[in-house]
């Protein structure tokens, strides 16, 4: 069984998440319309360049924007999920090791400590985003099942593995359960709004662009995100 | 297909249309008729497919719902946060869901949507600088515009703007006779004062072309009269187009895409056969939108860029204060706390924030401008942009809107407000008339005439005496 699931399922799995993401990125710069977006795009490449960047950098930044700094509360949430949720997956020493068994890849790690505070610190997180949600009227009316599930989706891998990774249950079943919620929230990536992950950068790219060339950024005026 | 007389899928292009909409006193029949408009349910359907792409999809599915978007918006936060007012529920509910059932909605639908996107949006942008994926609720409402007047669905009076675009190249009944007129009518009624004074009709090969917004011809004929006398005062060599003159697009407001291109292509065509260095506009938020920053891609230039250097009016006023072209008496200069409205339209979509506080340099004694909070880029609508001021059916709920800039004023503690642009000096008078709050508003030109020094040659003969 674990054989299978790390070895020819996460082959499928990756193959289907990176697939997914790239027809995602191929499909949205194509969709790209000059006219009908009203952004000159290949017109002023440098334009638009420095201001796709602006407006991803700042954005990435905890309380690099307005709209982070006037919403603390939020912003220490959303990043205390989102640190975790990138670094964790990608460099645990766990995956790390399991992709040089299988894979044969060289893969760098952060330390397990703080992989575990990580781990903890995304759970509470996405538990207060939750919360959030059921609590904040303005959040309340734009919620529906859709985000509940992709919260579930998003929260079982880290609650497993940071269950089996404590020894606190049965180890064997948690991670069992951790890989097969992962390689399903890997699945469901490309297939939801979970697409996020690349698309967070097309967006934002799209708007800056629309900012650097169109909005501003020709009458040497950055955006001040 | 029932389709009213006056509420129809068809755009106003005759003037027995036209007149038979503006005797339908506050668009009583017009309104009634609409209750029954069927949808063309096919029509947007293909609509859907022609113009809907990647980005607006992506808008509209990858949206969080994290509703961090709530606050930004000024009508929410007005209205007593009501969750109705969150930019993402408002498109969500209405073009989010025609996009959802593939255009299957029916009137009942089209009319909560008509309501929403002209009167819980001003498509002033702001949501957008705040959401985390960058979604322009601002943008999305323009579009939903689009395919409600395509349909039929469109406040009476911008279906009239629209028609009146479409006849008259103009926002009102403004021919070019009349224009013609009223430029040299302006002209001798200040000869007297300013020596010299011209509006040069048609010149060609002039350094400016300069165009405006037809309720300077119609109502405030001074506004025009005072850009003349500061050109003049500047020593510029400048021109108005007989035709093409009329800067601003209700169409821009009323979602008429067709009527957007054909106005704006009456402009640029002008600037072709005048070939000017380049044109300024007046001081109008929408106006240059239209014109300058949206007009290029509607007029399909794949660069982007007007036919010459298009300017607003406030970037030559800082230039010729800049350059010493117009010299501002500083005995003169304002000496009371006043504040200045940024124009959504100018400020956060075209960077021209730095622009108006440079000629508040010039025109504020030191100490006395005072800024309102939150400012530039980040400053709110007016109130009654995109539109909104002009729809009679949503005045309590624009009156509703004014708060928010009635309370950045008060905030301030000026007297003085300084709107350079048509739209926001409206709401704000507006504003004063609802609240009383005791403030004076003004656009820049007549501020900057009473304290510019006159050089001697540019002075009436009497004085030399
Ligand atoms: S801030 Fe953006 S992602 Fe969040 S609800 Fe508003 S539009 Fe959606
Ligand atoms: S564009 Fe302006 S008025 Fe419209 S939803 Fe966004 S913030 Fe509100
Ligand atoms: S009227 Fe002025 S403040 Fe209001 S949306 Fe238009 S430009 Fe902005």
């Amino acid at each position: 069984m674990y054989e299978f699931i790390t070895g020819p399922l996460l082959w499928v799995v990756f193959a289907a998440f990176l697939g997914g993401l790239a027809y995602r990125v191929v499909w949205y710069v194509k969709g790209l319309h000059w006219q009908l977006d009203r952004v000159a795009y290949s017109a002023f490449p440098a334009d638009g360049a420095k201001g796709a960047v602006r407006s991803i950098f700042f954005w990435l930044v905890p309380f690099g924007t307005r709209s982070w700094r006037i919403k603390p509360g939020f912003t220490a949430i959303f990043f205390g999920f989102h640190i975790g949720a990138v670094l964790v997956p990608l460099f645990l020493t766990g995956h790390a090791v399991l992709l040089h068994e299988r894979f044969g890849i060289n893969w760098p790690s952060i330390p397990q400590g703080l992989a575990d505070w990580l781990t903890a610190a995304a759970i509470v997180s996405l538990v207060l985003i939750g919360l959030r949600r059921i609590s904040l009227p303005e959040v309340r009316i734009v919620t529906s099942w859709y985000d509940w599930l992709l919260i579930v989706l998003a929260g079982l891998p880290f609650v497993t593995g940071f269950v089996a990774v404590m020894h606190w249950g049965d180890y064997q079943f948690w991670i069992i359960a951790h890989i097969l919620t992962g390689e399903l929230l890997l699945v469901s990536i490309p297939f939801t709004k979970l697409y996020h992950v690349v698309g967070f950068f097309l967006t934002r790219a799209q708007l800056g662009m629309d900012f650097g060339i169109k909005r501003g950024g020709r009458k040497g005026r950055n955006m001040p995100w | 297909m029932p389709e009213g007389k006056l509420c129809n899928k068809q755009p106003v292009t005759t003037k027995e249309q036209l007149d038979a909409l503006l005797a339908d006193t506050r668009g009583r029949v017009y309104y009634e008729e609409m209750k029954s408009l069927e949808v063309d349910k096919e029509k947007l359907r293909n609509s859907l497919k022609a113009s809907l792409k990647s980005r607006t999809k992506t808008w509209l599915e990858m949206c969080a719902h994290c509703g961090l978007c709530a606050d930004s918006c000024f009508l929410y936060t007005v209205n007593g946060r009501d969750p109705k007012q969150v930019p993402a529920y408002k498109i969500q509910s209405t073009l989010g869901e025609i996009v959802k059932r593939n255009g299957d909605v029916d009137n009942e639908f089209m009319l909560m949507a008509m309501e929403t996107a002209w009167s819980k949006c001003t498509c002033c942008n702001r949501c957008g600088m705040y959401c985390p994926y960058g979604i322009d609720m601002g943008i999305m409402f323009g579009y939903l515009r689009g395919l409600l007047f395509s349909q039929g669905f469109v406040p009476w009076e911008l279906k009239i703007g629209s028609g009146m675009h479409r006849i008259f190249h103009a926002q009102m009944d403004v021919t070019t006779e009349d224009w013609v007129e009223t430029c040299e009518w302006m002209a001798e009624e200040n000869g007297e004062e300013w020596p010299g004074l011209e509006i040069p009709v048609d010149k060609e090969d002039a350094d400016i072309m300069y165009t405006c917004n037809a309720r300077e011809p119609k109502h405030y004929p001074e506004d025009l009269a005072e850009a003349a006398i500061l050109f003049h005062l500047a020593g510029e060599n400048w021109t108005v187009p007989a035709e093409g003159w009329e800067q601003t697009s209700l169409t821009m407001f009323a979602g008429d895409w067709e009527g957007c291109k054909q106005q704006v292509l009456n402009v640029y065509s002008a600037i072709e056969r005048l070939r000017p260095k380049r044109v300024i506009g007046t001081e109008c938020g929408h106006a240059h939108r239209g014109t300058v920053v949206e007009g290029p891609y509607w007029a399909g230039r794949p660069d982007g860029q007007p036919p010459a250097p298009y300017i607003h009016y406030v970037e030559w006023i800082a230039e010729a204060l800049r350059t010493g072209k117009i010299k501002v008496d500083p005995a003169k200069r304002i000496k009371e706390p006043v504040t200045l409205q940024d124009s959504c339209n100018y400020v956060r979509n075209h960077g021209l924030a730095m622009v108006t506080r440079e000629i508040m340099s010039y025109m504020v004694e030191p100490g006395y401008f005072i800024e309102m909070t939150p400012n530039k880029e980040h400053n709110y609508c007016c109130g009654g942009g995109g539109g909104f001021n002009g729809v009679g059916m949503y005045r309590a709920q624009r009156n509703v809107a004014l708060r928010k800039k009635r309370d950045q004023i008060l905030a301030t503690g000026c007297k003085l407000v300084i709107a350079p642009c048509h739209n926001c000096w409206d709401a704000i008078r507006d504003l004063e008339e609802e609240y009383k709050i005791g403030i004076r508003w003004s656009f820049l030109k007549p501020l900057l005439i009473k304290m510019a020094i006159v050089p001697d040659h540019l002075k009436p003969k009497e004085d030399e005496e």
